[in-house]
């Protein structure tokens, strides 16, 4: 920690030095309880940062609370009074939706860490628009391409009533082959799901799909593990990434989970940043992180290319994808959003800890539907 | 839709009923007795869950966390009550809606500085987890049922607590006539004390309780506290009864509506639009209700303040 504060303080002072300087804006989400997912995706962001050794790039960090409102308002501030050239960090759908819309209108860049909601990945999809964790479907697609494959043919399946829950069913069905034994939206925020878990019960499904980000899936999980209900769950990495395997415990051993990265990516930029992450900060990465940290590099490579006031060849700069990512291959489809592999994982304990493990290839060079939608 | 299943629903409801009137029930005494709206009570409920949560990972033992979640947010809201809500009783509900809102922002940041950003772990000991098989077999986790007897006893003691012992006497007696009863000889500033502690101790114990099936994370408390106010519109301010029946209505309508609604919605639309319409409406559920109570009487269920 004290570490970075060093960097950001170095940074600080590069910030009146003569160069060239590049202001990017983070809007993330830092407390309440969503904050362990913008924390992580702070921190890798800031690790690649520190990492490249470049002391004219300066990094504005504000807090959204998970509020569209908050959003909206720092994104003003960033871009009129902090006069910032790139924006990035957003983590939820329904704040992305309120800010990237205006940002990018305004001629600035924005690179989601995070969010994919679709209304932005087909006819709203923007030049200036990249995303470099995923479209919103994918994840989801992929368990359900999963769920197919493990013969599953009759799935329960749940998200919370927001558009990245809309997006996961819609992804969920869009790959899985067999028959729904039912399909809930629940609210964003809920913390009880006993009622929704009778209905799992009472259904008859063989088996269970859920998006349920953060704590929600925290809850949902313990509760799951509790009620006697014991068929097979499969989820997106959502539910069981770092930041709260640990909060779920014994509940979620064994379950499979899809995800484009994973600790145990076997490249040498992966390596590096699971072990310099862990160095940093005294914990495991989760995918926020590698997406933080993906979203970074990718800049830093962009900035190696192109001056951000050339806005025509910085943009070329980022479609290229010209940087090593933790997920190994990494490329942009037509609508700037990522081509890549999705992986299955399961979630196992090594020593007291709980993490994953990739055990299969659930798509490979997988892009969006909505693709064919975009034309800029 | 099977007897069984409206059966585990109606459970459902009673369990999420009785945690809420833990809540419930302390504010309504607050404001009943000092007339105080005490914002931070959600931030007690979160105190009881984190020391739950920090006492069972060092000592194992959950009744050993009930009890540290009990005394803990007991003492916290002691504590807050002598050195800032004493200030507030004389005070505008402006100005304790100001102060106490500014607790909620000290305790949450005080949390995560401590405890950090991460949910924690607190997990129900072994020999109240997993299902049981009820008569007519139906499975339903024997923790969920262990929390509803654990609501209605704490209900039974309060009730006791209320109309059988003195120190209930000089509870109601404050909450009628504050000044007579401190001519009378009572300590009035002590017993502000005990009620606030008695409040925060049983939202520290809904904590603990509800952050065993839930995740214990910072800024849990706010949206229990807002259904608990809800609870005592609805019941009536200041009365434990009505914080009772107003925690049971709320928790079965917020309950059965979120499987009700949807179903019916089936009825005349197609599934998926049925579905989030359903959830949509569903959560208004618990509001339209509170207006109808409102309508028909104004002052809650059993409120006796015009």
């Amino acid at each position: 920690m004290k570490k970075l504060l060093m960097a950001t303080a170095a940074l600080a002072i590069g910030a009146t030095s003569a160069f060239a300087e590049t202001k990017i804006g983070m809007i993330t989400t830092l407390s309440g309880g969503g904050a362990g997912l913008g924390i992580d995706v702070r921190d890798g962001f800031m690790l690649a940062i520190g990492q490249s050794g470049r002391d004219d790039i300066e990094v504005v960090i504000e807090d959204d609370q998970q509020k569209p409102d908050i959003a909206v308002q720092l994104a003003d501030k960033m871009v009129q009074s902090e006069r910032v050239d790139i924006l990035t960090g957003i983590i939820w759908s329904n704040l992305a939706m309120a800010v990237i819309p205006s940002v990018t209108a305004q001629g600035k860049f924005y690179l989601s860490p995070n969010a994919g909601p679709s209304a932005l990945a087909g006819q709203g999809c923007h030049q200036n628009y990249f995303n470099v964790a995923w479209q919103n479907d994918n994840l989801h697609e992929a368990a359900g391409a999963y769920a197919t494959s493990a013969g599953f043919s009759n799935t329960f399946i749940l998200a919370p009533n927001y558009p990245a829950g809309q997006d996961a069913l819609t992804g969920f069905k869009r790959m899985f082959k067999g028959e729904l034994a039912g399909e809930v939206y629940t609210q964003l925020g809920q913390t009880d799901y006993a009622a929704e878990i009778a209905q799992i019960r009472a259904s008859g499904a063989d088996s269970v799909f859920f998006f349920l980000p953060g704590g929600m899936g925290i809850s949902f999980l313990k509760q799951y593990a509790d009620s006697g209900v014991d068929l097979p769950v499969v989820g997106p990495a959502f539910s069981f990434d770092q930041g709260i395997l640990q909060a779920v415990g014994d509940a979620a051993l064994g379950v499979v989970n899809t995800s484009q990265w994973n600790k145990d990516i076997d490249n040498p930029t992966n390596a590096a940043f699971v072990e310099s992450f862990q160095a940093e900060y005294g914990r495991l990465p989760s995918l926020y992180a590698s997406q933080g940290f993906d979203t970074a590099n990718l800049i830093l490579s962009a900035l190696e290319k192109a001056e951000v006031s050339d806005a025509d060849a910085f943009r070329e700069a980022l479609r290229a994808a010209d940087f090593d990512s933790t997920r190994g291959a990494f490329k942009f489809g037509p609508n700037h959003h990522p081509i890549q592999t999705i992986y299955a994982r399961e979630v196992i304990k090594e020593g007291d800890v709980f993490t994953n493990k990739i055990i299969g290839t659930a798509l490979e060079n997988h892009g969006d539907v909505y693709a064919a939608d975009c034309k800029m | 839709m099977s007897t069984l299943l409206i059966i585990e629903q109606v459970l459902n409801g009673l369990q999420f009923g009785v945690m809420l009137f833990l809540m419930a029930a302390g504010l309504t005494l607050i404001f009943g007795v000092m007339g105080l709206i005490n914002l931070a009570h959600g931030s007690l409920y979160m105190i009881g869950a984190f020391a739950a949560a920090a006492v069972a990972g060092a000592t194992g033992s959950f009744v050993l966390a009930l009890g540290a979640a009990l005394a803990v947010a007991a003492i916290a809201g002691a504590l807050i009550e002598m050195t800032v809500i004493r200030r507030l009783y004389g005070k505008a509900h402006l100005d304790q809606v100001l102060a106490t809102f500014a607790l909620i922002l000290i305790f949450s940041e005080g949390t995560r500085w401590l405890f950090g950003s991460f949910p924690l772990f607190l997990d129900i000991s072994d020999y109240l987890s997993g299902p049981v098989t009820l008569p007519g077999g139906i499975q339903y986790p024997l923790y969920r049922l262990t929390l509803i007897a654990v609501g209605l006893l704490v209900g039974l003691g309060l009730w006791l607590l209320i109309e059988r012992t003195r120190i209930g006497i000089q509870i109601r007696a404050g909450e009628n006539d504050r000044e007579m009863i401190a001519a009378l000889g009572v300590d009035i500033r002590l017993l502000y004390t005990l009620v606030f502690a008695i409040g925060a101790a049983l939202a520290g114990l809904a904590g603990a309780l509800v952050g065993a099936i839930q995740s214990v994370q910072v800024g849990m408390g706010e949206p229990v506290l807002i259904l608990a106010f809800v609870v005592i519109v609805i019941g009536g301010i200041g009365s434990i009864k009505g914080a009772f029946i107003g925690a049971l209505l709320v928790g079965l309508t917020d309950t059965l509506g979120g499987i009700f609604l949807p179903e019916l919605f089936k009825l005349f639309m197609e599934p998926g639009a049925a579905t989030q319409t359903g959830s949509a409406l569903a959560s208004m559920a618990i509001y339209i209700l509170m207006s109808l109570v409102l309508i028909w009487r104004p002052t809650g269920l059993f409120g006796a303040r015009a």
